[in-house]
C-alpha cells in the first residue's frame, strides 16, 4: 500500500518556493503565498501524524516500482513529529522575519530560500533511501548557504566562507560513506541495508563505516569535536536564519545519526554506541564551557545548541525505550525552544544596540513582558518542572542511570545547571541593575511586532510542558518504533 | 585602437544554430542513448554564451529578451507537475505513462513523461547557468 499524502509537507513548500520566484520583488505577495504555504503544509503534516498514530508508519515507493529498487519514503512517528515541528516553528520564525529581515533581503529571494530549506529538511526527516538523504541534507545546505550570506555584510562573509567549506567537506565524506556502505551490502533503501548488515552481523568492515557516519553526521550535528565551526558561522547569520538554523540543522544531523543508530547499525554497540555516548558527554562538557565563557548574547544561546545536542545524544546511545523516548521528547523541545529563545535574544540585542552583556542593563522596567517572557523560555530551557525541557530531560537520566551509567546521568544533570547559569546570567545583566543609555534600534511598533511571534511560540512550548500527557502516547509510540526496526522494516519491504 | 571582430561574429552567428540544434538532439536522444536534459541544457548555454563572446553582454540580452530565472521557475514547475501528475490518478508519486503513437510525419512514436521532466531539467539548466554568466558579467 502506499500514501502519496506523506510527501505533501515536502511538496507544499517546494511548489510554494517555485511560485515565489515569479515575483521576488512583490513583497507582499511573497509574504501572503509564504504563510499560505507553511499553514497548509502544518495542516497536511498535523493530518498525517493522526494517520500514523493510527495506522503505523507510511510509505510510497517513487515511480510504482517495488520496494528496495525505487526510492521510499518513510513517515513513521518519528519523522512525522519532527516535520510537524519543523513546520510549526518556520510558521512563527516567518511571522518575526516580517518585521526583522528587512525588504532589502526579502526582496531579493529570501521566501523561497527558507521554502526551499523546508523542502529539504522535511525531505530529509522523511526519506528512507540513504543517497535520497545525500540529495536533501544539500538541499537545504544549498538553501542555508543563500540565507547565510544573504544581505552581503563583511561578517556575513566571514563567517558564511567558513560555513561553506566545513559543509562541503563533510558532504564530500558522506559520499564517500555511503560509496563504502554500498560496496559492502549493495544497496541503498535504508530498511534493506538493514536486513543485509542483520543478514552480516556486522563485520569490523560495517563498524568502520558507522563511525564513518557518526564523523559525516557529527559535522552536521556539531558534536565534540567537530563543533568548532559552529558558534562562528551562526554567529554571522542575521537573527531569523540563527533561529531557523538553531532550531533546525544541527537537528537534522541528531536526526540521521538517531536513524542510522537506532535502524542499521545496531549490531555492534558495545563499541558503536559506547564511542556515541562518551562523544555526547564529552559535546555536553565542551558546550557547558562555552555557554560559560562568554558575555555575548547570541553565543551563549548558540553554545547551548551544543549542550542540547549531546543530551540527545547521550539517550540515543542508551538504546533502551525510556532514553529513546526522552530523545523524542528533548529533540522537539530543542527545537521549539531554541527558536524562541533565538528569537527573544534577538530582540534583545535590537534594544540594546548591542550583543555585550556587559553594556547592558535595566531593561526590565520598560520591557517587562520581554523580560518574564524570556524568564520563562531560560526556565523551559533549564528543565524546570512545569516546563517542556523536564520530561525529556528526566527520562534520559533515567535511561543513564537503567543502563548503569549513574556517572554519566549526574554530568547530564550537573549540566543542567550551567545551562540554567548561562542563560540566567542574560536575564540578570540584561534585565536588572541600573538602566543605561542604549543605541535602541527599533521602534516600539516593530518592537510589538517582533514580539508577538516569540511569545506564542513560548506558549507552545508551554502548551508542549504542561501538556506532556497529551505527547506521550505518540512519544511512547516513537520510541517503540526506534527500538524495533524490525516494524520499519516490515513497513518498507512488506512481510519477507 | 579599435578591433574588428567580423569573422568571429559572422562565425559565431553560423555555429550557434548548429549547437543550439545538437543540444536539442542531445536531449531528445536521452532516452535510448547517451544525452539528455542536463547535457542538452549545458549546450544550449554553451551556445548562448559563444554569441556572448562573439558580441557582448548588451546585444545579445537585447536579443533574446529571456529572464533566466523565470525561465529556471518554468522548469521546476514542469518537472515537479510531471512528478505530482500520478497523485492525482492514486498513483505513486514520479510513476510515468508511455504509450506508442503514429504520428504523421515521425511514423510509430513512443511518447514517455520522462521527458518532459527532462524539459523541465533543460530549462532548469539552461536558466542557471546563464544566470551565474550574466550576474558574473554584469558585475562591475
Amino acid at each position: 500500500m502506499h500514501n502519496n499524502l506523506l510527501l505533501l509537507p515536502i511538496i507544499i513548500p517546494f511548489f510554494a518556493a517555485m511560485v515565489l520566484l515569479f515575483a521576488p520583488k512583490n513583497v507582499t505577495y511573497q509574504r501572503i503565498v509564504t504563510m499560505i504555504a507553511l499553514l497548509a503544509a502544518t495542516v497536511s503534516a498535523f493530518y498525517m501524524l493522526g494517520i500514523v498514530y493510527a495506522q503505523g508508519p507510511q510509505t510510497v515507493t517513487f515511480g510504482n516500482w517495488p520496494a528496495p529498487f525505487g526510492i521510499t519514503m518513510v513517515s513513521d512517528m518519528m519523522s512525522i513529529l519532527l516535520v510537524l515541528t519543523t513546520l510549526v516553528l518556520t510558521l512563527f520564525i516567518v511571522w518575526y522575519s516580517f518585521s526583522t529581515i528587512g525588504v532589502e533581503r526579502e526582496k531579493f529571494y529570501y521566501y523561497p530560500g527558507i521554502m526551499f530549506i523546508l523542502t529539504g529538511i522535511n525531505g530529509a526527516f522523511t526519506t528512507g533511501d540513504i543517497f535520497n538523504l545525500f540529495v536533501f541534507f544539500e538541499v537545504f545546505l544549498m538553501s542555508s548557504y543563500l540565507l547565510i550570506v544573504l544581505g552581503g555584510e563583511k561578517k556575513q562573509l566571514q563567517g558564511s566562507i567558513y560555513y561553506l567549506v566545513i559543509n562541503i567537506i563533510s558532504s564530500a565524506l558522506f559520499v564517500i560513506a555511503v560509496a563504502f556502505l554500498y560496496s559492502v551490502v549493495g544497496t541503498l533503501s535504508m530498511a534493506d541495508i538493514a536486513v543485509k548488515v542483520a543478514e552480516l552481523q556486522q563485520p569490523a568492515i560495517l563498524t568502520v563505516i558507522a563511525v564513518l557516519f557518526l564523523v559525516v553526521f557529527g559535522l552536521k550535528a556539531a558534536i565534540f569535536p567537530l563543533f568548532f565551526w559552529l558558534p562562528k558561522a551562526y554567529k554571522s547569520a542575521p537573527t531569523p536564519v540563527l533561529a531557523l538554523f538553531g532550531a533546525l540543522l544541527t537537528k537534522v544531523g541528531v536526526y540521521a545519526i538517531l536513524r542510522t543508530y537506532t535502524l542499521i547499525f545496531v549490531h555492534d554497540p558495545s563499541f558503536t554506541h559506547e564511542l556515541l555516548m562518551v562523544l555526547s558527554i564529552l559535546t555536553i562538557i565542551f558546550g557547558c564551557i562555552g555557554a560559560l565563557a562568554y558575555f555575548d548574547v547570541t553565543l551563549i544561546i548558540i553554545y547551548n545548541i551544543v549542550i542540547a545536542v549531546g543530551v540527545i545524544l547521550f539517550g540515543v546511545s542508551q538504546m533502551n525505550t525510556v532514553g529513546l523516548e526522552g530523545a523524542m521528547y528533548y529533540l522537539v523541545h530543542d527545537m521549539l525552544i531554541k527558536a524562541a529563545l533565538f528569537m527573544l535574544g534577538g530582540i534583545i540585542v535590537a534594544i540594546s544596540g548591542t550583543a555585550n552583556l556587559r553594556q547592558m542593563g535595566g531593561l526590565m522596567k520598560r520591557y517587562p513582558l520581554l523580560g518574564w517572557t524570556f524568564l520563562i523560555a531560560a526556565f523551559s530551557l533549564a528543565g524546570i518542572p512545569p516546563l517542556s525541557g523536564f520530561i525529556g530531560k528526566l527520562l534520559i537520566v533515567e535511561s543513564g542511570f537503567a543502563a548503569n551509567n549513574p556517572w554519566m546521568s549526574i554530568i547530564i544533570l550537573l549540566s543542567s545547571l550551567v545551562v540554567l547559569l548561562s542563560v540566567i546570567r542574560i536575564f540578570i545583566y540584561a534585565f536588572w541593575g541600573e538602566e543605561k543609555e542604549t543605541a535602541t534600534t527599533i521602534t516600539s511598533t516593530t518592537y510589538a511586532q517582533q514580539l508577538t511571534p516569540a511569545i506564542l511560540l513560548v506558549c507552545v512550548t508551554i502548551a508542549y510542558g504542561v501538556g506532556a500527557e497529551a505527547v506521550a502516547p505518540y512519544m511512547a509510540a516513537a520510541s517503540e518504533a526506534l527500538m524495533q526496526p524490525q516494524i520499519y522494516i516490515q513497513a518498507v519491504l512488506g512481510g519477507k | 585602437m579599435k578591433t574588428n571582430d567580423v569573422l568571429l561574429q559572422f562565425t559565431a552567428k553560423l555555429v550557434f544554430f548548429m549547437i543550439f540544434l545538437f543540444s536539442v538532439h542531445i536531449f531528445m536522444a536521452g532516452h535510448y542513448t547517451p544525452g539528455g536534459g542536463f547535457v542538452g541544457g549545458l549546450l544550449a548555454a554553451s551556445a548562448i554564451v559563444l554569441l556572448i563572446l562573439a558580441f557582448d553582454l548588451k546585444t545579445v540580452q537585447a536579443g533574446f529578451r529571456i529572464n533566466y530565472r523565470i525561465m529556471v521557475a518554468i522548469g521546476l514547475v514542469l518537472a515537479l507537475g510531471t512528478a505530482a501528475y500520478p497523485m492525482l490518478d492514486g498513483k505513486p508519486f514520479f510513476t510515468h505513462y508511455f504509450d506508442y503513437f503514429d504520428l504523421p510525419f515521425f511514423g510509430e512514436t513512443s511518447l514517455h513523461t520522462a521527458m518532459l521532466f527532462d524539459a523541465g531539467v533543460y530549462l532548469v539548466v539552461v536558466g542557471v547557468t546563464m544566470t551565474i554568466i550574466q550576474s558574473i558579467g554584469e558585475d562591475e
